[in-house]
């Protein structure tokens, strides 16, 4: 009998949790204005997500799903990407959708129940695709694009994220199966938090990693510290220069937790363990960078205590200009089914032109 | 002028689109190197290369997917479904992505892409080859769903479902792809995708139907007429958005109305038209609307496929039933 094939799964930190180098910083990472900015990014991201629960509580918002203790993989991944990469989230990339210059109001009316807020006002962000509810759905989208991309031979490449639960769909491996066999441009983030819901890891698959599912799709599956926010960034970079330069998709697992409930709807206290949640707070990524930060004499209290009000401050105004938001007009409901809405539905669009409102608006 | 199948007609529409618009791209399963397991896609790959003719994994969701993505990026994808029994998996896709994507972007980003399926019984194929679904997919808002059923309205109709900026789905009558032939200049010329065709006029009774069906409704056409009744035959086509206006203004002159379909009784396309005769033009009506389908069970197996599919025998029959009322 012989072996043919072998498949290794490598784990990479540089940041451990005490804030300690375990590795050699990769290049960006020796510059402290850029450490800083991937620091106020993960604050903002923690601001937006407090904020919103705030609203969703006091009955301003619609559910909303918090990224609380996952904000180094969305900042660390939208980090890595240029500007002319496209991005095609999942349900909890806010983080990253806010580096490409969607507006913290935006999103906070995409969950307010406002699709006007998903026709993105940044150019920036004009081919990213809006927040994905289905799950993995999104990433079949992300590999259509990458063809289009790789057809028209461009520089660029696409980046899309799932949750853990995620890689058991059908779309999940229906997509890195294409996007292997056509050696596209795209990078797989797997926000792996340890739960779907209330389902957790475990029962989600057997596999001994994420990562490795990406075998199947005959390209290389990778595990990070999803709490480590250098390290997040570093390989989303470095699998964004092997897509942009034909080497085809990578599969990242970013290892993390999730601290809060799966959205504002649900109750993890139900099901997780408090001990396993007490733990993975020691683990989170906010404190390592801190410490990190502070040794090499970058932060301090005062500076944290400053960035953290600054946030809060810039999501009030941002909540504010979300409760502010005139609403649109009864007829937006069937203006953009079609470019042109068909004469046999003119109708309706009458009769849409004389609703009213409803109260609260 | 090139004398084609609808079959033929199909490829000829993709050809001239592909040549016309760079962005045109075709995929599927057995497409490119195959050309089709109904040889529609023939000589493509050929032609524009397999970055533009793509032979796709196995599996449906996928093509649905993938050509969303591609879509939104600008491209134009024409996708098949190499049977319409198929479709199933790809669902989610159609309906809650690319008939949304412009509503969830208000315009932002848009599918203007075709979903092709071979569609209907009647040639003998295996279970699952056989099915007439289009009602499922004509209730789902921002999809266009059209159905040739000649090689000229095949090639029209065609290259208007890919010009179009929205997503349609193109259901392709598989037991007439090769049984007539037409001569369809390869001119470029697209039909209206929210208009019924006229078939032949006439003033005593609107016999409506689209697909493969409207071969036994004109045979069933020309035997009534033989009989003294004077038949108005319409070719619905654009299965939706509903041309109601052009089959209102013939039953408003007949004042009365036979829908034929192959699909399923039950909620099928002739239940909305029924419907909407109802809502505007019951006064018009000398008879109760009449509905010659196929039946509230499974489309059978070949041996029987025959017994399901709305005959010359049933329609004429229904037709005789509603000539009593005057
Ligand atoms: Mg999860």
């Amino acid at each position: 009998m012989n072996v043919v094939a072998t498949f290794t799964v490598t784990f990479t930190q540089i940041l451990n949790e005490q804030g300690d180098l375990i590795q050699p910083l990769p290049d960006f990472a020796k510059d402290a204005e850029t450490l800083i900015m991937l620091y106020r990014q993960m604050h903002m991201l923690r601001a937006l997500d407090a904020r919103a629960v705030i609203m969703q509580r006091t009955g301003k918002m619609g559910t909303y799903p918090s990224a609380l203790g996952q904000e180094a993989v969305s900042i660390g991944m939208g980090a890595a990407m240029h500007k002319d990469d496209i991005f095609v989230p999942y349900y909890r990339d806010q983080g990253a959708m806010m580096q490409r210059g969607v507006t913290p109001t935006e999103i906070l009316n995409y969950w307010g129940g406002d699709e006007r807020a998903s026709n993105f006002i940044t150019p920036e962000a004009k081919e990213d695709f809006p927040i994905c509810i289905c799950i993995s759905t999104q990433l079949l989208h992300a590999a259509g694009v990458a063809y289009a991309l790789s057809l028209r031979g461009e520089k660029r490449a696409v980046v899309t994220g799932c949750g853990d639960g995620g890689t058991s769909e059908g779309d999940f491996y229906e997509s890195i199966n294409f996007a292997g066999a056509q050696r596209l441009p795209i990078v797989y983030v797997i926000n792996n938090n340890q739960w779907a819901i209330s389902v957790p890891r475990n029962k989600q698959t057997s596999t001994q990693t994420l990562a490795q599912k990406a075998f199947a799709g005959g390209f290389e599956g990778i595990q990070v510290d999803g709490n480590d926010v250098i390290a997040v960034r570093h390989v989303v970079e470095q699998a964004l220069e092997k897509a942009r330069k034909g080497g085809g998709p990578t599969l990242i697992e970013a290892i993390t937790y999730r601290l809060c409930d799966h959205t504002t709807v649900d109750d993890a206290s139900r099901y997780v363990d408090k001990p396993d949640l007490d733990k993975a707070w020691e683990l989170e990524p906010f404190k390592r960078f801190y410490a990190y930060l502070e040794k090499e004499g970058l932060w301090d209290a005062q500076k944290e205590k400053a960035l953290q009000e600054e946030c809060s401050a810039r999501m009030a105004e941002a909540a504010q200009a979300c409760i502010h938001t005139a609403p649109a007009q009864p007829t937006d409901i069937i203006d953009y089914m079609y470019e042109t809405l068909p004469a046999s539905y003119q109708y309706q669009r009458d009769e849409l032109s004389t609703a009213k409102l409803p109260e609260g608006h | 002028m090139p004398t084609i199948t609808l079959a033929e007609a199909i490829t000829q529409a993709l050809a001239y689109e592909m040549t016309a618009d760079n962005n045109v791209i075709v995929l599927g399963e057995d497409i490119a190197k195959n050309g089709g397991v109904f040889r529609t896609t023939v000589g493509l790959l050929e032609k524009f290369g397999e970055k533009r003719v793509i032979d796709t994994p196995l599996a449906e969701s996928m093509i649905a997917g993938i050509s969303i993505g591609m879509a939104a990026q600008g491209l134009k994808p024409v996708a098949e479904f190499q049977f319409m029994g198929f479709i199933y998996p790809a669902f989610d896709q159609i309906i809650s992505h690319a008939a949304r994507m412009r509503n969830r972007t208000r315009g932002r980003l848009s599918c203007p892409l075709v979903f092709r399926a071979p569609y209907g019984g009647g040639i003998h194929a295996p279970e699952h080859h056989s099915e007439s679904t289009e009602a499922l997919f004509a209730h789902i808002p921002g999809l266009r769903v059209v159905i040739p059923s000649s090689p000229a309205r095949a090639y029209g109709l065609l290259l208007a479902a890919i010009r179009n900026p929205d997503p349609v789905l193109f259901l392709e009558p598989k037991r007439i792809y090769r049984m007539v032939k037409q001569d369809v200049p390869d001119d470029g010329q697209a039909l209206p995708l929210d208009k019924c065709f006229v078939l032949r006029e006439g003033n005593d009774v609107t016999l409506v139907t689209w697909g493969a069906s409207t071969r036994e409704t004109l045979i069933a056409a020309d035997t009534l007429e033989q009989e003294g009744v004077s038949v108005e035959v319409i070719d619905v086509a654009t299965i939706k958005p509903l041309d109601m206006e052009t089959i209102l203004n013939s039953v408003e002159k007949t004042r009365r109305c036979v829908i034929i379909h192959e699909a399923a009784r039950t909620c099928g396309l002739g239940a909305e038209i029924a419907a909407q005769l109802a809502e505007h033009g019951l006064m018009s009506l000398l008879a109760p609307v009449q509905r010659v389908t196929g039946y509230d069970t499974v489309m059978p197996y070949l041996k029987l496929e025959k017994i399901y599919i709305p005959s010359v025998e049933r329609i004429l029959k229904s037709v005789q039933s509603i000539m009593e009322y005057a």
